[in-house]
């Protein structure tokens, strides 16, 4: 099979890559690494938590990496002062969004976001912060929500849905009072469709789900995706 | 579920949109103008016949404002629709009360005192406009006497309040 394959350029390097291939997948294959956050490879991308935004020229609009196709000719800058400085102003909107305090986080230390905000020394947020108190869901034998850390990134609704197949996990209302929610926003243990697999613990980026009395550093698996995306294929 | 002639309503709406999940949206405001709001029971039900996963309905459900996830206020007020009742002028007794009680049809007022439905023709066509104040029906209504007649309501229950 001959797939229709595309030329780019992106940090002046020239790629070739197969059509319908994103930015992000292209840049990858030639070793340029895009900050993300809400991607995960083996989800459908979602390109809601726009950090991985990057310019392409002609044009002054920036794209999400991780859910624009390649286009054949199109030359694409992944760093600059302007992107750097726009992926620290994303970063300090997801910090004062929710009540992010490292110190007395369960996932300090493995928590993808912190690790981004410090390679972009993000050390201070210099919006308005939002801390929020939203109710923590300990219903569950052994699953925890805290609301209060999510960055509403949908790994886990996606997770949840494309590889666990039961779509118990949503997200309800919007702006800022999106959150997300199991079944019909039944707490955790009532949420009968819930299969209790941890994917969503495993690819959380952050401390808003985790495992009771686990160290989270064992729970986090972001990779499980990708993994079962593969093993899928020996059943077809 | 509920009564059996808003049941057969509820159906045929779902059947007028071939059970079909991209319909979800309008299968929703068709349910929601049936039965004034959608509970969970309701949208369970919903999201069971369209093979959707009850997350998924409610997220949409609670995404979109117009959609009304709580019963009504308090006092309900309830508008009839039907042909007589709005050829003899129903529609601008709904917009005064909606007016003077700071409220949107198909909505409650902040207070959750007070809330304004519309439903089609309860058949008493001959006393057309019709308003029902609760279980009081006011027959050839005028804004005058409906809204006199709500604010006695909520009159009532801020002095039972005290
Ligand atoms: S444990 Fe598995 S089934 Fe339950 S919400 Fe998380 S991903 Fe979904
Ligand atoms: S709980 Fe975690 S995985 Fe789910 S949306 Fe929030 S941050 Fe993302
Ligand atoms: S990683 Fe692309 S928008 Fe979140």
């Amino acid at each position: 099979m001959n797939q229709h394959t595309m030329k780019l350029k992106i940090d002046g390097i020239e790629v070739e890559c197969v059509e319908g291939s994103t930015i992000l997948t292209a840049a990858k294959a030639i070793g340029i690494n895009i900050p993300t956050l809400c991607y995960l490879d083996g989800l459908t991308p979602y390109g809601g938590c726009r950090l991985c935004l990057v310019e392409v020229s002609g044009t002054s609009k920036l794209f999400p990496a991780c859910a624009t196709p390649v286009a054949s000719g199109m030359e694409v800058t992944t760093q600059s002062p302007k992107l750097y400085e726009y992926r620290k102003m994303v970063l300090q909107t997801l910090l004062a969004e929710r009540t992010h305090i490292c110190a007395v986080c369960i996932a300090n230390d493995h928590c993808e976001l912190q690790a981004i905000a410090n390679q972009h020394g993000v050390d201070h947020v210099f919006y308005e912060r939002n801390w929020s108190s939203n109710k923590i869901d300990s219903t569950h034998n052994f699953l925890v929500i805290d609301p209060n850390r999510c960055i509403l990134c949908t790994r886990c609704v996606r997770v949840c849905d494309e590889l666990e197949g039961v779509h118990t996990l949503d997200l309800k209302f919007r702006g800022k009072n999106t959150d997300v929610i199991m079944d019909q926003d039944e707490p955790w243990v009532k949420a009968c469709s819930c299969t209790s697999c941890r994917k969503c613990a495993k690819v959380c980026p952050v401390g808003a789900i985790y495992i009771e009395g686990e160290n989270i550093e064992y729970t986090k698996d972001p990779d499980v995706a990708a993994f079962i995306v593969e093993r899928r294929k020996r059943l077809k | 579920m509920k009564d059996d002639k808003r049941r057969g309503l509820l159906e045929k709406v779902l059947k007028d949109h071939g059970y079909q999940e991209s319909a979800l949206l309008e299968i929703l405001h068709g349910a929601q103008e049936i039965y004034g709001f959608l509970d969970k029971e309701l949208l369970t039900e919903i999201a069971g016949v369209l093979n959707l996963p009850p997350s998924q309905v409610y997220g949409v459900a609670t995404f979109y404002s117009f959609f009304k996830l709580r019963k009504p206020g308090e006092h309900v007020v309830t508008a009839c629709l039907g042909t007589a009742c709005y050829v003899k002028g129903v529609e601008p007794i709904i917009a005064a009360i909606e007016e003077e009680f700071h409220l949107k049809r198909g909505g409650s007022t902040e207070d959750g005192k007070l809330s304004i439905l519309q439903t089609r023709c309860i058949g008493a066509c001959a006393m057309a406009p019709i308003i029902s104040i609760d279980d009081v029906i006011i027959g050839k209504a005028t804004k005058e006497v409906v809204i006199k007649h709500i604010k006695q309501v909520l009159g009532e229950t801020k002095a039972e309040a005290v």
